[in-house]
């Protein structure tokens, strides 16, 4: 690790300006920077801590919730509201992680965690486009079995590691920015990027931008949602394939979808192919395996991760038919 | 190794050949437990009670001291650098920055390192301890990927950690050889193991084969592994005087001690190798660079040197296991009687060790065929050295051997279990050695009862729950009842009762401290608070390595022989004035903090009153164990039948193991409590082996890419259900206490066990570990 300031800020005000310096970065949890700071792939010059900045869970007019980006995943998940109105949130946050884990890292941490790609973390042997752009990606020719099957690109075919953003890309939430030029909003699904040919650059933030907070609209129909996450062994482990659904039925008809793919892509994946074939549609096995077939249709394998292909449909068709089986 | 080291190794090998032969066609009375151990009829004493781990209540409060937690006064800290080619060499070093960096007292690499003589590889001597015979930091040439190519040291660990990344080495890359089928392309050569070639052939086991009524044929692999002990490896070293004094996390701290003795060309006395506790070992915790590193370090800057390695620097620096492709091939009549056994493969070796991983042992003693033919080739790749981990040879040979069998079952349309029970031999098929004891069809038969055996359909794919087809697999676990040569102990007796045992043993976690403590207490006649035991500091007696689960019977001889002195010692203290009087050693037993005739218990005299009149404060004798002949004269294993229900999911095939039952025969368990973990433990490993372990090495580079806990899936608890565990609890005579170690059988049979119910839930025969589920889909 190589050694750094520590400062703490208590207001976004004065985050913002210590957190635009160069070679600044906010501290959450540490859960994911801290580690990465310890295999020295990033090496910030000094951390700002914003654990400490004010913003709870907050209900908003209509329904929805704004959620401040200190927030703890285990309060979050934990929290009343959000067990009852967006179950697949809190139950995608207790599928990552550990306890432990889940106790420190932040809503804002977890946001902006990076990949586990093993030939990104291996500063020493490997690799990586996303470190150092142009230097080639040892992932493509190698173990790729955890990597995206969507969305990537040559540079790099690594995957966004969150649970939790899968379920926040599904329920249209909205994220609250601060900067040295102001605040701003940005749709959660359009934070995160896809690689291109910049693959160091995994979100849209601007430098020394500060996630405040996440805002969840009112959704009523995400009463009855959920998130089902495919792994290698039953508890802490990444996503081979995870789905986030929620589904509004009437008469036999969905009358309004969500969906998210996570463990697919560079970024939580958003399945508006699929949404956009089963809103209006009949609620049947058919409709939902076209559904699948279309948002997986111009999924790519590597050499590694062609069963994720399979999976990905696999898993969103199980759970689109449970929760027509829930409503039914 | 060299040719001349191989032929060293075949002249040892064909001189123990002829040796075994004689010891084989001894008498009974000529050989170690030929008689009976005493202690097999005692049984109402402390042998066989739950007692809980003596070491605990430490633990649990924090005060037991770990090798990297001895404070030494003006110690450094190290942090390591390591290779990132497979083959080539150092061709430019810049320390500069390093040397510069805040705290930093050196930087050590091969230009500046103190000389050593090269590393005596295990089994190249009898206390020959390294996992290669490669120079250490001597040399600007790199042998493997990972290999260490300079150490920095600093006054914290955060500071020596910080330095290392400014260290620049620039590499100049040679040709290596990393790929398993590019090697066997270029051949493969008969493997030595201990000196004996992995081969073995009795009847033209072809020509069966191609003759049976029924056969199933099929090739069976398993990955790469690596060594997880929650503790990382760490030493604490420091020079006193003429003295190398090393607080190591170790399994074997006298060979440590001669082995670094012959690398520093020191006698092995002066060096001090002490391991009090160990939090886990598996064949992973012996003599690797990092405490020859931390040696020469501290030599380098006159001070103390602490080394730990980190969960990468384990992966980089320590051995695990090599991959296997194995063919097993059996041939049997409509009746399920095998005529032909075959169990052939290759494995992966470096040039610089003596260790291929010997996946055939297991099928040299387990059924009955009219013919027979192992064989294991190994190629050599540039690599870290592979060693020993978590019952080598066994774990992955009964995977390949009891998937076939339960391949062999379906085939013929007979239950595994009859099978297996049919096929029980006489005698030992290889070596035709009787059997010490074999209680492998009373396991079978308790096992399948108390799991519910008669449940299972053996129609695959039928039984469903839900989402989850759910399936039962079967699989014989077993492992052999080893004693090596050199065990010794000393019993130190005081007149107020109190007896100490020194052996320079080693306490992993298994319980070892606590079973032994029990056996000492019983031989000795004391209450167990009475008997101290003391073990892991090469300065105490015998030559005891933790492995191959032989410290019970290694111990267990070391200390019989040593009380056998003792009892000699005292009718000489005791003279005539005592009821024990004309009594000969053969006569006397202790009981009741004392010895009492045999079969006369009322001729006693206690200790106290022998060493009072004598006018002894204390007695202290030293003896050691005999040969370990035993095993040349019967045919020693245990045994275990492993059932296992598993459910995998239609939709995403993820397999989860809901249910275990593992049923022992492994002769007469000493601590029931410490035994249960010991099991359940091995079989917590045998999941692993079955259905996540892998350590992912990409052959382009010679490099492990996934060197930790999050990325190389060990269980975690959601993994592991409900472990029954049974046993049959028969003495072996032949053994000390009538106990055979029990520290590895569980792993074995267990992957086996739940690849064939994974076949019985889905109809699918998954043939490669692990068992993940894109296998399954």
């Amino acid at each position: 690790m190589t050694p750094f300031r520590y400062m703490r800020a208590t207001d976004a005000a004065s985050a913002v300006l210590k957190g635009g310096a160069a070679g600044a970065r906010y501290l959450g949890g540490g859960t994911n920077l801290v580690d990465l700071m310890r295999e020295n792939i990033e090496t910030p010059e000094s951390l700002v801590d914003v654990t400490g900045l004010p913003g709870g869970i907050d209900e908003l007019p209509g329904g929805g919730l704004r959620i401040g980006a200190a927030v703890r995943n285990t309060a979050l998940a934990e929290h009343r509201a959000v067990r009852l109105r967006y179950p697949m949130l809190a139950r995608a946050i207790l599928a990552g992680a550990s306890g432990q884990i889940r106790n420190m890292a932040t809503v804002g941490g977890n946001i902006l965690q990076r990949t586990r790609c093993s030939y990104f973390y291996d500063e020493a042997g490997s690799r990586c486009n996303k470190r150092h752009p142009g230097e080639g990606c040892d992932a493509v020719g190698g173990f790729n079995r955890n990597h995206a099957i969507l969305g990537a690109s040559s540079a790099c075919v690594a995957v966004h590691p969150s649970d939790m953003c899968v379920a926040l890309a599904a329920l249209d939430a909205v994220v609250h920015l601060r900067g040295n030029g102001g605040e701003r909003r940005l749709a959660f699904t359009a934070l995160h990027r896809l690689p291109g040919e910049l693959p160091d650059v995994d979100t849209m933030l601007q430098p020394g931008e500060l996630i405040t907070a996440v805002e969840i609209p009112p959704m009523p129909f995400a009463a009855r949602s959920t998130y089902r996450k495919v792994r290698d062994r039953s508890s802490y482990a990444f996503a081979l394939v995870s789905v986030a659904a929620a589904l509004d039925v009437e008469g036999g008809q969905v009358r309004d979808v969500r969906i998210a793919l996570g463990g697919v892509a560079h970024k939580p994946w958003r399945a508006e192919r699929a949404e956009a074939l089963l809103r209006g549609g009949p609620l049947s096995a058919t409709s939902f395996a076209a559904a699948a077939e279309a948002e997986l249709a111009s999924a790519q394998a590597l050499s590694g991760n062609g069963f994720k292909i399979d999976l990905a449909r696999r898993t969103l068709v199980a759970v689109l038919e449970d929760l027509s089986g829930e409503i039914a | 190794m060299s040719i001349a080291s191989d032929a060293k190794q075949a002249l040892q090998g064909a001189v123990q050949g002829v040796m075994a032969k004689a010891v084989a066609l001894a008498p009974d009375s000529w050989i170690p437990g030929g008689e009976p151990d005493p202690l097999i009829r005692e049984r109402y004493g402390h042998i066989g009670k739950p007692l809980s781990r003596i070491d605990g209540p430490l633990k649990v409060a924090g005060r037991a001291t770990f090798a990297a937690e001895f404070p030494l006064e003006d110690m450094v800290y190290a942090s390591l650098v390591f290779s990132t080619i497979a083959k080539g060499r150092i061709a430019a070093m810049d320390t500069s920055h390093a040397e510069t960096a805040p705290g930093v007292v050196a930087v050590m690499d091969h230009r500046n390192a103190p000389r050593l003589a090269p590393p005596p590889v295990f089994m190249s001597a009898p206390k020959a301890a390294n996992g290669d015979n490669l120079p250490i930091m001597q040399e600007s040439e790199v042998n493997w990927n990972g290999e260490p190519v300079a150490v920095v040291l600093a006054e914290t660990q955060e500071q020596a950690d910080h330095a290392a990344s400014l260290v620049r080495v620039t590499f100049e890359a040679a040709p290596a050889l990393t790929s398993l089928d590019e090697a066997r392309e270029q051949g493969t050569k008969p493997a030595l193991f201990m000196g004996q070639p992995l081969h073995d052939e009795r009847g033209d086991a072809e020509a069966a084969l191609a003759a049976a009524e029924v056969k199933v044929d099929a090739l069976y692999t398993t990955p790469r592994h690596n060594h997880n002990a929650i503790e990382l490896h760490g030493v604490t070293v420091a020079w006193q005087g003429d003295v190398l004094r090393i607080h190591d996390a170790s399994q074997l701290v006298a060979h440590t001690a001669w082995s670094i003795g012959q690398m520093f060309d020191m006698p092995e006395d002066k060096v001090i190798v002490t391991s009090p506790f160990v939090g886990g070992g598996f064949g992973g915790k012996c003599l690797w660079q990092h405490q020859v590193l931390a040696a020469l370090a501290a030599k380098l800057c006159s001070r103390p040197v602490r080394l730990v390695l980190s969960r990468e620097g384990v992966y980089r620096v320590v051995g695990g296991r090599s991959p296997t492709e194995q063919r097993v091939a059996l041939g049997a009549d409509r009746e399920g009687h095998l005529k032909a056994l075959v169990h052939t493969g290759v494995t992966v070796k470096t040039a610089s060790n003596a260790m291929p991983e010997p996946f055939i042992l297991p099928t040299r003693s387990a059924y009955a065929s009219e013919t027979l033919k192992l064989d294991v080739q190994v190629v050599e790749l540039d690599m870290l050295a592979n060693t020993f981990m978590r019952a080598p040879g066994e774990s992955v040979g009964t995977f390949a051997l009891e998937s076939a069998m339960d391949e062999l079952a379906e085939a013929l349309n007979i239950d595994p279990v009859e099978l297996r029970i049919r096929n029980e031999p006489e005698k030992d098929p290889s070596s035709g050695l009787p059997f010490s004891s074999r209680h492998i069809v009373e396991a079978w038969r308790t096992g399948a009862a108390r799991f519910g055996w008669d449940r299972r359909d053996p129609r695959p794919g039928l039984r469903r729950e839900g989402e989850w087809l759910v399936g039962m697999g079967c699989a014989t676990g077993t492992y052999p009842y080893y004693r090596m040569g050199g065990g010794a102990a000393r019993i130190t007796l005081m007149q107020d009762g109190q007896a100490v045992v020194d052996i320079a043993a080693h306490e992993m976690g298994m319980g070892t401290a606590t079973a032994q403590t029990q056996v000492a207490a019983e031989r000795l006649g004391l209450p167990i608070e009475a008997v101290r035991f003391n073990y892991g500091d090469s300065t105490l007696p015998g030559v005891v390595l933790a492995g191959g689960s032989q410290q019970t019977a290694a111990i267990g001889a070391s200390v019989g022989a040593a009380h056998r002195e003792l009892v000699k010692q005292l009718l000489k203290l005791a003279g005539n004035d005592s009821p024990l009087a004309g009594l000969k050693p053969d006569d006397v037993i202790s009981r009741d903090q004392g010895l009492c005739k045999a079969d006369e218990t009322a001729r006693h005299e206690s200790y106290a009153s022998i060493l009072s009149r004598a006018q002894q404060p204390s007695v202290s004798v030293e003896a050691e164990g005999p040969p370990p002949l035993e095993t040349m004269h019967w045919s020693m294993h245990s045994h275990a039948a492993m059932f296992c229900e598993v459910r995998v999911n239609t939709v995403t095939g993820e397999p989860r193991v809901s249910r275990f039952l593992g049923s022992f025969d492994c002769g007469r368990i000493l601590n029931p409590k410490t035994a249960t973990s010991q099991f359940r433990g091995g079989i917590i490993m045998g999941l692993g082996l079955a259905l996540m372990e892998e350590a992912q090495f990409d052959e382009r580079k010679g490099r492990v890419m996934n060197p930790s806990l999050s990325e190389y899936h060990v269980p975690v608890h959601m993994d592991v259900p409900e472990i029954d565990v049974i046993w049959t609890d028969i003495p072996d005579p032949h053994a000390p206490m009538g106990a055979r170690g029990i520290g590895e059988i569980g792993i074995t049979g267990t992957a086996a066990a739940v690849a064939n119910a994974v076949y019985n839930a889905t109809g699918k025969r998954v043939r490669d570990l692990p068992l993940t589920l894109d296998k399954l889909l």
